[in-house]
């Protein structure tokens, strides 16, 4: 019965080709178009633009976090962790806890940064726990199910941890005291840059390089590459490939954990539902590095990240905040549609 | 066979005699009679819904039946079940913003009903129950009903066109993309690009949105209510057509996916390559059913729209596309009856049932919990565990259910590395 379908009485579609003329020509004109809006608002406000490409490099940075996770997920079982900015936001409002707790507020020196080292281990345990938790629960058993199938679980286990969430700190945002110190590290132009921001990037950096090593030298990093390549490849070849998996959670979940404790004390508050509008962010960021792609990732949640801000704070033309999610969920269906291995090339699942 | 056993039962009471009697009698009845004998009942119970759900008793936890304003918004988000269905049962693409197409339906309400654009135009057509020189446009419902309907089939095809080819999870990412694109447009639409040019009346909404009706001549001629909104069985008439919308949109599923689309849906569904091996175009077939699916959002959008009298920007954020979603997964993907059966049942838990239990548990257990405030994590939960433990559904067709006990092939044609750079 099948086989009579190609009569079906439909129009045709115009011819590929057509498509593939057009798609770079368009891409090019949009890049160009973003260039041209950047130079004249650097030209008009250059102590804003200043002002506005820090805050996008230290939200890249949390993003980059955030990114990294999709990215490692997708990387090895090619799924949508939809909880994965809701194991954020978690972990969020696990440092939120502990900064009021521990009576943070107004402490400096030693005992704070020793303080603050203690929040992130325990954040970074409690976020690769809650994740690798939800890979056993509800990822494992659906290994072999249809594609769509780990990923509604996927979107179900994001309300849940949502709902949990709500449940622990109810639906207002809950404010973190301020702890990071927040003076002028130097100043350019008129504009300062603060302490708070450096911070950011002096705790991402690291976790970065980190990550980089783990999954390029290490045995377990070899293993999560071959897994990535070939599943069952690997369980022939000795790999516990369930392991891996769950390695693979737990350093994302980590990861999320880390990007929740910089959030936290950098943005100073969380909200229930914050993790999800942020996870949809880092995604984004993900695949417009190329998704699977660890560099790639970085690169993206540094580039979303300022594209957000850009749009959030200049004048010249600009759409205004209103529009920040519509404009980076419309960078995200180009990307996947014009070139959906992302910027990055060509697309490795590991170590880039 | 009946008197055999009669004979057999000898000296029995005579009760069971006359049953057996009746049922040798209905298995003479011809086959098509006997096919077409639930739903009918179905369907006559439900139409009569309205005379005695206030008499039927309480059900233990739940509560009482819910009322007819709620049964008004069970049957449409049965409808946009039904819908979704077609998308993610039939043709097994995940769409994760169904709620733009809902949103475009009810948007083409409030623009072609109501008194939005009245500093601009003024235009009636068939409209019932507003003044005859009420500035605006204002087109009959019935009109602007179907108006939606084509409308969003077309948004659907404009979105699925250059989407389609993506592959599966992609393609979920995708659509959610434009769901969450859909309410912001809505939401800033009151001063769109700086123009001035007010599209959607921002977070304010539009309202009123004019109600259906069959105006006064026929009214008059026939007896039918000239408008829902001063009729004195108000209600009970947007239930009934609301009904008879949800038939029509069942009967068009039903048709739809035993029609040779509807098979090369499946086929596509069950394995993409093979389905391309025997000539099935992927490309056409897969709009298709986005525009199909589409269609019944953007009619029950509309008509949910005139229901209510008003549309806002925040009826449409993406919790709404998980909660149609969560309809389709719970009742059975690709089984219609299923569909119904999940679609009504979260509506209802929606409206009225998780106040009903959150009452009950709460005086129970003497508790101050808020059971509403929860009911994404609820309906996540749905979803978990429905996918984990019974991924075909409660309901599920016989076919699905095959599909996920065996497995299906998981290569895809389209696939990141394979699509065209």
């Amino acid at each position: 019965m099948v086989t009579q379908a190609r009569r079906l009485p439909f129009p045709t579609l115009a011819g590929r080709s057509a498509v593939q003329l057009i798609m770079p020509t368009f891409a090019a004109l949009l890049v160009l178009l973003l260039f041209v809006w950047l130079g004249v608002n650097l030209i008009k406000t250059p102590a804003e633009f200043y002002r506005l490409f820090l805050i996008g490099l230290t939200n890249g940075a949390i993003y980059g976090l955030v990114a990294l996770g999709y990215s490692l997920v997708y990387g090895i079982l090619e799924l949508i962790n939809f909880a994965h900015g809701d194991v954020f936001m978690l972990g969020g409002m696990l440092v939120a806890t502990m900064v009021s707790s521990f009576g943070l507020a107004g402490d400096s020196g030693l005992f704070l940064w020793s303080m603050i080292l203690l929040m992130l281990v325990i954040v970074m345990a409690f976020c690769a726990a809650i994740n690798t938790t939800i890979e056993l629960v509800a990822y494992r058993r659906l290994r072999h199910a249809p594609r769509l199938a780990p990923l509604i679980t996927a979107i179900g286990m994001s309300f849940i941890l949502q709902n949990i969430a709500l449940v622990w700190k109810g639906a207002r945002p809950t404010s973190v005291d301020s702890i990071l110190p927040r003076g002028e590290v130097f100043t350019i132009g008129g504009v300062a840059y603060t302490w708070d921001k450096l911070i950011v990037l002096l705790f991402t950096v690291p976790v970065l390089i980190v990550l980089v090593l783990l999954v390029q030298r290490t045995r377990q990093g070899k293993a999560m590459r071959a897994t990535a390549q070939d599943r069952d490849a690997s369980a022939m070849m000795g790999i516990n490939v369930n392991r891996t998996i769950s390695f693979t959670f737990f350093i994302a979940g980590a990861l999320a954990g880390a990007a929740g404790l910089l959030y936290a004390l950098y943005i100073t508050n969380v909200r229930y539902d914050e993790g999800f509008r942020l996870g949809l962010i880092a995604f984004t960021a993900a695949v417009v590095g190329g998704i699977g792609n660890l560099p790639g990732a970085v690169l993206g949640g540094l580039l979303i990240a300022m594209i957000e801000s850009f749009n959030n704070g200049l004048g010249w033309a600009t759409p205004g905040s209103d529009w920040t999610q519509s404009i980076i969920f419309a960078i995200l269906i180009i990307i996947l549609v014009f070139r959906p291995e992302g910027l990055l090339g060509e697309r490795t699942p590991e170590g880039g | 066979m009946a008197r055999s056993r009669r004979q057999e039962l000898g000296g029995r009471v005579s009760k069971s005699l006359r049953l057996d009697v009746v049922r040798a009698q209905w298995r003479r009845l011809p086959r098509r009679v006997r096919g077409a004998a639930l739903p009918t009942t179905v369907i006559v119970l439900a139409f009569l819904y309205p005379y005695y759900n206030e008499s039927l008793p309480d059900i233990p936890v739940f509560g009482s039946f819910p009322s007819v304003d709620t049964a008004v918004t069970m049957t449409i988000f049965i409808m946009m079940a039904i819908g979704l269905n077609i998308v993610v049962g039939y043709a097994g693409l995940l769409d994760l913003g169904y709620v733009a197409f809902y949103a475009v339906g009810a948007y083409t309400a409030a623009w072609f009903a109501s008194p939005h654009f009245g500093e601009s135009a003024t235009a009636h057509v068939g409209s019932v129950g507003v003044n005859p020189n009420a500035a605006g446009f204002h087109v009959s419902i019935w009109l602007v009903v179907l108006v939606a309907g084509i409308l969003t089939a077309f948004i659907g095809v404009l979105i699925g066109l250059p989407t389609l080819r993506l592959r599966g999870d992609y393609l979920a990412i995708v659509t959610l993309g434009f769901g969450e694109i859909m309410p912001q447009i809505a939401r800033n639409g009151d001063n769109l690009f700086s123009t001035g040019f007010n599209l959607t009346n921002g977070a304010q909404g539009i309202n009123p949105i004019d109600p259906p009706g069959f105006g006064e001549t026929l009214n008059r001629w026939l007896g039918l209510p000239s408008d829902y909104l001063t009729a004195a069985n108000g209600l009970r008439l947007f239930y009934w057509t609301a009904l008879v919308l949800l038939l029509f949109t069942v009967f068009c599923s039903v048709r739809l996916r035993d029609s040779r689309l509807g098979r090369a849906w499946i086929a596509i569904r069950e394995d993409e390559t093979a389905a391309a091996a025997m000539g099935v175009p992927l490309m056409r077939t897969k709009t298709w059913a986005y525009a199909a699916g589409a269609f019944f959002g953007g009619i029950a959008g509309a008509y949910y729209a005139s229901f209510k009298g008003a549309v806002f920007p925040d009826d449409f954020f993406f919790n709404i596309s998980i909660f149609i979603l969560c309809m389709v997964i719970l009742g059975g993907l690709g089984n219609i009856w299923g569909v119904i059966v999940g679609g009504g049942f979260l509506a209802y838990l929606n409206q009225e049932g998780l106040g009903n239990i959150g009452a009950e548990i709460n005086q129970t257990f003497g508790t101050n919990i808020d059971v509403p405030l929860y009911q994404f994590g609820i309906f996540g939960a749905i979803l978990v565990l429905v996918m984990l433990f019974k991924p075909e559904g409660l309901i599920p067709s016989a076919r699905r259910k095959a599909e996920f006990e065996e497995g299906v092939t998981e290569e895809y044609l389209y696939d990141v590395r394979g699509a065209p750079e």
